[in-house]
């Protein structure tokens, strides 16, 4: 393989345990150039789908990446797996660089890592047969005829389908049943990495936790790597180590994943755990919530200073001028807003610029006068 | 034409739907296909009625029966639903066409595709105000940017000449609300009004829909999947499953005390952010029947692990629950055993799998 390898990573916000990240995104962005003219195409402005974020995933974990539309998410998942060029920044698989690896370099690393769709109708051929979804990735790969038939019946037995089925089309399956389809076709080269696009948000409440249970079992039977990526916080949370949000292509927070819905730091990570309705009357009634107004700005021309600020209860002057470094506070947990929500004045003095903060952002960390509280709009 | 009644003529609390055993079907290539099986509820004046269940359960042919919206040469109904003194389900065209976007307005589900590309948002509301109501044009278009304004969207007058594709997902639907209540229907039909969207939208959206049932007085039938906007807005449910009702009570009473195993389980599946994570997130063993060919009595007794010989019978729905004739619902366990079954631990539902369930 001439992939070339990787110096140390400067830094490591996983907070890998000896060994290095299985996957990592340094400072990325991803600019989609929108271009005029008919003889001489001009570039006349730029989507900043992602906009200078640092992520990694240790090996065996689950990162959750959470966001509205159009905040980056898919483009960085996308971008993880070489079907979308990196503007700036730089993409590591198992140490090594694969920024601008070509199709070759790619080739033997393509089996490594799988993806999962959102939409399971979409997603698979009608004019194949199960059998012979899941069974090309391990052909493309050089498996036998011989070897294949086996291995599909195994699979579709794996992900609790019956193998009977390997000669049906994807139409005679529920959604559920084709999401199924769509992780034992995932699952068939044996990946490491394993990116999930949201695979849950088009099927049915009762056979989501189905598939969630599904993703988690596999999980722990071949050690695989997941990136999660969804719209809301409520799914990831079953499934994730860690959660990263992010909004209008920047990080805002990363957390480990329980502690982001007893202390969530950010803001905006606020208002999208209190947007959640919760499924009881008396706690619905009696919680306290805050709608945030507007709509996320276009990513064409994104805010000054902090991206959130257009929509922030608690904007200030600050916020507008200054991009809020991500401040590093304890158990591993960033947050990139110049007002924290629920951290001690002790934690803020603790709080340090994290090395993964993006290159445009400030050193200014939280004062402790400008902290604190547990609601946005106090 | 007639003149569409105001809203505020509306007392709250009167009655405005009855819904009298409703049934649709469609013969397909597959059979007939049973989607709406014997379904009755009423809607007062002011009223949120949550119809609650999974793709396939019958809820949005129900909701689009009542605008006739399922009148296809393969459909066949019966049963009747009475809009005041009109019935709706053997109307003719024309009678139809004065109750509905009039007296019942409809929300659907994908403000991407609902509304038409190629007119003008202002165009589009005004072209309905003006079939029902005689407004020369430029008081429609007053009216239209006022209804703008209601809904939310900043700068109406601006947005009047705007086309669908210039507006974002949330704003699309703030325009099919103000749509929809351009004639001051006095029952608002929402098929899955949020499900497209961001959830901060989202929460914008199911706040305003809140108010102006206030504001009105409008009867709401919120057709959903979702428990938490339902938690949030409704003030009854009815849970449909595989075509029939098989649950209705007040909000409190469908979350308290669900009576039906398949309300037990949607109520358990949901993922909730404010309650420490269970080890596993508890589901619903198999999947819903095909509606053309469901299972004999009781349609949940394959996938229930409760089911003992009775269930092969189809039970009523009916109060089940002594003191609380509103709460009905279709199942033939014994109240006490019900409650008994449903109580487990945290992270659990009362459906164990079948393989697992104690001898019974």
């Amino acid at each position: 393989m001439s992939v070339e390898t990787a110096p140390a990573r400067p830094s490591d916000p996983a907070g890998g345990d000896g060994e290095g990240p299985l996957v990592s995104v340094e400072h990325l962005k991803v600019f989609f150039p929108i271009k005029q003219g008919i003889v001489i195409d001009r570039e006349v402005a730029r989507v900043h789908a992602v906009n200078d974020v640092t992520l990694s995933i240790a090996k065996g974990d689950t990162l959750g990446l959470v966001g509205e539309s159009g905040c980056g998410k898919t483009t960085i998942s996308r971008t993880i797996m070489r079907l979308l060029d990196a503007t700036e920044g730089r993409i590591c698989f198992r140490g090594d660089d694969i920024t601008s690896a070509g199709r070759r370099e790619m080739s033997p690393l393509r089996r490594q890592m799988q993806m999962v769709f959102q939409d399971p109708f979409a997603s698979l051929n009608p004019r194949k047969r199960v059998g012979q979804i899941i069974g090309m990735p391990l052909r493309l790969h050089g498996a036998s005829r011989g070897e294949v038939v086996p291995k599909v019946r195994e699979l579709l037995d794996r992900v609790g389908l019956s193998p009977e089925h390997i000669n049906r089309y994807p139409h005679e399956f529920s959604g559920g049943q084709r999401q199924r389809i769509g992780v034992a076709r995932a699952l068939a080269l044996e990946p490491q990495l394993i990116v999930l696009d949201e695979p849950v948000s088009a099927l049915d409440v009762s056979v989501q936790a189905q598939i969630i249970n599904l993703l988690d079992d596999l999980q722990d039977e071949f050690g695989l790597t997941y990136l999660f990526v969804a719209h809301d916080l409520s799914v990831v949370r079953h499934v994730s180590d860690q959660i990263a949000v992010m909004y209008l292509g920047k990080l805002m927070e990363l957390s480990p994943s329980e502690e982001l819905y007893t202390k969530p730091i950010h803001p905006y990570t606020f208002a999208l755990l209190s947007a959640i309705p919760i499924p009881d009357p008396e706690e619905n009634r009696s919680r306290e919530r805050i709608v945030v107004s507007g709509e996320p700005p276009n990513p064409i021309d994104p805010p000054s200073g902090c991206v959130f600020h257009t929509r922030c209860p608690r904007a200030t002057e600050i916020c507008r001028e200054v991009e809020p470094p991500l401040a590093r506070y304890p158990n591993g947990h960033l947050a990139a807003c110049h007002h924290p929500l629920n951290v001690s004045d002790e934690e803020i003095r603790g709080a340090t610029k994290d090395p993964t903060s993006p290159l445009s952002a400030g050193d200014e960390l939280p004062s402790a006068s400008a902290a604190g509280g547990t609601t946005p709009a106090a | 034409m007639s003149t569409p009644a105001p809203a505020t003529g509306i007392a709250k609390g009167e009655r405005l739907l009855r819904v009298e055993d409703l049934e649709v079907a469609f013969t397909t290539e597959e059979g007939v296909v049973q989607a709406v099986d014997g379904v009755s509820f009423e809607l007062s004046a002011g009223e949120v009625l949550a119809v609650v269940g999974e793709s396939g359960s019958g809820k949005s042919v129900t909701a689009m029966t009542l605008m006739g919206l399922t009148r296809s040469s393969n459909a066949r109904f019966s049963g009747t639903a009475h809009y005041t003194d009109q019935e709706l389900v053997n109307a003719s065209e024309d009678e139809l066409r004065r109750v509905r976007g009039a007296e019942i307005a409809m929300i659907f589900q994908d403000p991407m595709t609902s509304l038409n590309p190629v007119l003008k948002i202002g165009d589009q509301i005004a072209e309905q105000i003006q079939e029902h109501q005689a407004l020369p044009d430029a008081q429609a278009r007053e009216l239209t940017i006022e209804l703008l304004e209601r809904v939310g969207i900043p700068r109406a007058r601006d947005r009047l000449d705007s086309y669908p594709f210039e507006f974002s997902g949330g704003m699309r639907q703030r325009v099919m609300i103000a749509l929809a209540l351009s004639c001051d229907p006095s029952v608002l039909i929402a098929d899955e009004p949020t499900t497209a969207l961001d959830v901060t939208i989202q929460a914008q959206i199911l706040q305003r829909i809140h108010e102006l049932r206030e504001e009105t007085g409008a009867g709401v039938i919120l057709v959903t999947h979702d428990l938490g906007v339902v938690a949030d807005i409704a003030d009854r449910i009815a849970v449909m499953y595989a075509g029939r009702i098989i649950e209705e009570g007040t909000l409190d009473q469908i979350f308290y005390d669900p009576q039906h195993p398949y309300t037990w389980g949607l109520l358990g599946s949901i993922t909730r952010v404010d309650k420490p994570r269970p080890e596993r997130l508890p589901a619903i063993r198999g999947l819903p029947p095909s509606l053309a060919n469901r299972p004999e009595g009781c349609h949940f007794r394959p996938r229930c692990p409760h089911e003992f010989p009775k269930c092969t019978e189809v039970p009523p729905l009916e109060s089940r629950v002594e003191g609380e004739p509103n709460h009905r619902d279709r199942c033939w366990l014994p109240v006490d055993e019900k409650r008994e079954k449903r109580e487990v631990r945290p992270g659990e539902i009362g459906l164990p799998d079948k393989e697992e369930a104690p001898a019974a």
